[in-house]
């Protein structure tokens, strides 16, 4: 035990003496905190809009005011389809709606009319969504137009666009719809998942580039020992950035805090054990820490991605959501935003908490075994 | 038995390559060894198994009274170890280096606090032990390093290319360390290619290939093989094996 | 000539003989493309949903059907009573709830607009509207087939073309961003790496005493890097036109030339980089401060522009991967022409000229 207390006092003054270490610690979290969650905000709003009202009607600009009123569209005009055409093509917009000359003519006198939306749908989530919005703002727009012009026409008109059911909604835990309600935890989980992978990963490959390890190697010191007085100061690091995180969120985005504060940090402390013994496992396997650093990304960037930070998991086909089976950062995204958002309570994470658990028992064990102290 | 280290037929193969090739030696305790080779030779291999940071393959070994492949945590106890490449920590201090080393060896503090006294005096450095090691001149560093592998005052120290790109002058006061620690008891097992080193030791072998082609005092070895200097017996034997 | 040739080599044999460092590189954009293409979309299927029926009549029944059929919805759990809801989404992890009251076959037949709760988790308010939207076209479709609904006089029709993706796959969406990524990665931040472990190791030294000029150094490290880089998006391309069956749908030669000024551009970067750090570590981690982060993040990859905050949109003019994605996007999938795409272009050859003038100054510098 005195052993490994000589360590972490070790580890401690190194990584303070560090000088590019330090800002990695104090200044990432700050950047990942304050910018992630305005930039990475990808609600679908401020669609950018571009009519073509080649009718100039009544009824046109009537139709052209409830775009503007919309709180989703950033409206532009243009004359003809083709500049719109050309705004599309130079990214400069999303869609355009042709308003077609004798719209209000056709709409008043022939009984129907039409419109014509493109959509660049290269990004086909925000393509789907900006349609659905176009298409309810005329359905509304079309009930205004009957109601005025053709009152007689109501009643079988609205019966007829018909809807018995009265459906109606609620927002749960999140009623304002505040997107960084959604990210902020999110992202403390990516926080402190970056600082113990990579620098616990780093961290042991760097006495192997120095030479100091053999040192280490001859004396009679136990590999636990020397793994756990590595792995412990990133262990307290994670935990503290954290609670640097959480305070931070709750004063730049005052994201909700439901549930219990002690269940987080439970969970993150086995969770971290299970993150730092990726780390070590790396480390391993690594000789320069340009490699370790490399294999981490690789792994990291895979597993951010398919963690359910950014996209949901149900909607990964099934073999990928195999896969996210063996992802810890699936794992803790789910469970912070279950008890920080919703108020889950033990009950309800006690079975996840055992798998990371397990899973941290099992990554901490190969690693020590496959770290050797002789060849 | 009174022999500090002790092997037979020690081998180390890497695949089909034998780096160590069947070596027999003995080295009594206090005694000054030199093992000499030239670079490549399976000198610092050799001495990685007696230090228990490798595996023979084959032959056996005991050092300070345990078998490499039984006890190699007693064996880690009782010796200190200097490699060729630096390997303290540059960015603590001399005192934190000393406390730390102090620290796994498993001295008390108090220990750690006499020896570090003890140390930092016998090295001349009490002024700059809250300097980080990184700005100290490299003969320095290697002075500071044999003396934090002996931090927990082993029987026998492995030393390896310890003089290695230091000045003459630095390489004299090393060496005038080294009998000290021998003056104390120590058995100082040192690997060098350094030749003039070699008249320095009591007793040296003289590797080649992955085995041990001499063995004796320098005297015995000079007097036997008809040479006026052990650089000259070094170059006979080199040149007899490679052109074999 | 040959010198610089001799020199190509070497730094080629450098990537070939560690195996490790090449397998990833090449990995990368392999495992990128294949996660971005069938694992990571941001459509919904499968959404876990709750149901708390009081009703249980076939027009429940039907509804339940109807949703759980869809594609978009999978039945979690059946509720028993309403009371269990919040449980539901605390423990059941699901992200809708729909709730049918008493009566309600009798209702619906008697016009009597019974009442239908969607309850959604709105902790990913995205997630939450898109169901709620599902799920409420879902039930109108049904309604509308129930009650039967003639054509209706001075009714408006929207037609819709989605253009340049019909099947709204988001793949389409990820690929221009992944051969961004990658291209950056390996022409900026290998290139840095590269050369200030040469620094780092000291066999700068030796190279600038060498006859050879600064220039005919730096560009034999980096051609190496521009292969590696083209091959690189020569596997992104074969499989995004294989395996997804994207479209190139403007000129390839154009793809390629722009992409070799991107090339250019990051390669600009990296020896800019390496210019100004002393050790490998310092390089890799200003690399990814700021190169890999401004690229993921304020490129337009994933996350709109628009939706930023004005200070972040201002930096983002100055990432090149912005202009880089708008010219891979036009030029790929909406068959741009140079006509189209000459503005991002002449600013990437600005940003490309400004840098280079740039290092080679600092490289000046330090010679004298």
């Amino acid at each position: 035990m005195k052993t490994i207390l000589f360590i972490i006092q070790k580890e401690f003054k190194q990584i303070f003496r560090n000088k590019s270490m330090l800002p990695i610690l104090f200044v990432m979290p700050f950047i990942q905190l304050i910018i992630l969650p305005f930039a990475a905000d990808y609600e679908i709003k401020n669609i950018r809009l571009t009519i073509v009202d080649m009718d100039q009607s009544v009824l046109s600009r009537q139709l052209n005011s409830h775009f503007q009123a919309s709180p989703f569209f950033n409206v532009s005009y243009t004359l003809t389809p083709e500049e719109a055409e050309a705004l599309i093509q130079h990214n400069d917009s999303d869609l355009y709606l042709e308003i077609p000359p004798r719209f209000e003519y056709r709409l008043l006198k022939e009984q129907r009319a039409s419109l014509h939306l493109s959509i660049d749908a290269i990004n086909g989530s925000k393509a789907g969504v900006s349609q659905a919005y176009v298409q309810s703002i005329v359905r509304d727009f079309n009930k205004e137009v009957i109601a005025e012009w053709v009152p007689q026409l109501q009643p079988r008109a609205l019966a007829a666009i018909g809807q018995p059911v009265d459906i109606t909604y609620q927002n749960w835990f999140n009623p304002d719809l505040d997107y960084n309600t959604f990210m902020v935890p999110g992202i403390l989980v990516l926080l402190i998942t970056m600082i113990a992978g990579f620098l616990s990963g780093m961290n042991i490959v760097k006495e192997k580039e120095i030479g100091t390890i053999e040192q280490i190697n001859v004396t009679p010191i136990k590999k636990y020992q020397f793994v756990i007085g590595k792995l412990l100061p990133f262990w307290l690091l994670g935990l503290m950035e954290l609670a640097i995180g959480m305070v931070l969120g709750k004063i730049i985005f005052d994201i909700p805090f439901v549930g219990s504060i002690s269940l987080v940090f439970a969970f993150a402390s086995v969770y971290l054990l299970l993150i730092l013994g990726v780390g070590l496992l790396i480390s391993t396997f690594s000789n320069t820490q340009q490699q370790s650093m490399f294999l981490t990304w690789f792994f990291m960037v895979i597993f951010i991605l398919m963690s359910g930070l950014f996209t949901p998991i149900e909607s990964m086909p099934h073999w990928a959501q195999v896969l996210t089976w063996f992802n810890p950062i699936a794992y803790f995204v789910d469970v912070i935003r279950l008890v920080m958002l919703k108020g889950s309570g033990w009950v309800d994470i006690k079975q996840t908490f055992f798998q990371i658990l397990a899973f941290a028992i099992a990554v901490n064990g190969l690693a020590v075994w496959n770290y050797r102290k002789r060849s | 038995m009174n022999q500090a280290i002790w092997a037979e037929s020690l081998t180390k193969k890497f695949g089909s390559f034998t780096a160590v090739d069947a070596i027999s030696f003995e080295v009594g305790q206090g005694e000054i060894f030199g093992f000499l080779g030239a670079n490549g030779a399976g000198k610092t291999t050799a001495m990685r198994m007696l230090s228990g940071l490798s595996f023979p393959t084959s032959g056996k070994a005991r050092v300070a009274g345990f078998d490499v492949y039984k006890q190699p945590d007693q064996i880690k106890r009782h010796i200190g170890y200097m490699s060729q490449k630096f390997s303290l920590y540059e960015d603590l201090t001399v005192q934190e280096n000393i406390r730390f080393f102090g620290g796994i060896y498993g001295l008390s503090l108090k220990e750690i606090r006499t020896k570090t006294a003890q140390l930092l005096e016998e090295l001349d450095l009490e002024w700059i032990a809250k300097t980080q090691v990184r700005s100290l001149p490299l003969g320095w560093k290697q002075k500071l390093a044999f003396s934090v592998s002996q931090v927990h005052t082993p029987s026998i120290v492995f030393l390896d290319e310890p003089t290695g790109g230091v000045d003459p002058i630095t390489r004299r006061q090393f060496w005038e360390m080294i009998y000290r620690a021998a003056d104390r008891g120590v058995t100082v097992f040192v690997t060098t290619h350094y030749m003039d080193e070699a008249e320095y030791c009591d007793r040296i072998s003289i590797m080649v290939d992955g085995q041990i082609a001499a063995m004796g005092t320098p005297e015995e070895l000079k007097r036997d093989n008809n040479v006026p200097s052990i650089n000259e017996l070094f170059v006979q034997l080199a040149r007899h094996t490679s052109s074999k | 000539m040959k010198t610089f040739w001799a020199f190509v080599k070497k730094e080629t044999l450098h990537i070939l003989r560690d195996p490790r460092t090449l397998v990833i590189l090449l990995g990368m954009p392999i495992a990128q493309v294949v996660l971005f293409g069938f694992a990571i979309t941001n459509e919904l299927n499968d959404a876990r949903i709750a149901i708390f029926d009081a009703s249980g009549d076939p027009v429940t029944q039907e509804i339940s059907d109807r949703l759980t059929s869809s594609g978009f919805f999978q039945l979690a759990i059946k509720l028993d009573q309403e009371d269990q809801l919040e449980r539901a989404f605390q423990h059941d992890r699901v992200k809708l709830a729909v709730v049918f009251p008493p009566e309600f076959q009798e209702r619906f037949f008697r016009e009597d607009r019974p009442q239908i709760q969607l309850i959604a988790d709105a902790t990913d308010p995205n997630t939450a509207t898109t169901l709620i939207a599902y799920a409420s076209a879902i039930i109108r479709q049904y309604e509308q087939e129930k009650k039967g609904s003639a054509a209706l006089p001075y009714s408006i029709q929207t037609e819709v073309r989605m253009r340049y993706n019909e099947e709204l796959k988001s793949v389409y969406l990820f690929v221009p961003g992944v051969i961004t990524i990658i291209l950056m990665l390996v022409s900026a931040m290998m290139t840095s790496i590269a050369l200030t472990r040469e620094k780092e190791l000291g066999t700068m030294e030796i190279l600038l005493v060498s006859p050879l000029k600064p220039v005919v150094i730096v560009v034999g490290k980096v051609i190496p890097y521009i292969a590696l880089g083209l091959a690189n998006m020569a596997i992104i391309l074969i499989l995004a036109t294989m395996v997804f069956h994207m479209p190139i749908r403007g000129s390839l030669f154009l793809l390629i030339a722009e992409s070799l000024l991107f090339i250019m551009t990051s390669l600009a970067l990296g020896i800019m980089i390496s210019s100004r750090v002393q050790t490998q570590q310092v390089a890799l981690m200003i690399s990814l401060m700021v190169l890999m982060l401004p690229t993921i993040l304020l490129s337009g990859f994933i996350f709109p522009i628009e939706n930023m905050p004005w200070p972040l949109q201002a930096i983002s003019h100055i990432v090149p991967a912005r202009w880089f994605i708008v010219i891979v996007k036009g030029v790929m999938l909406k068959g741009a022409g140079l006509a189209v795409v000459w503005k991002e272009t002449l600013i990437l050859i600005v940003m490309t000229l400004v840098l280079i003038g740039a290092s080679v100054r600092s490289f000046k510098l330090r010679l004298e």
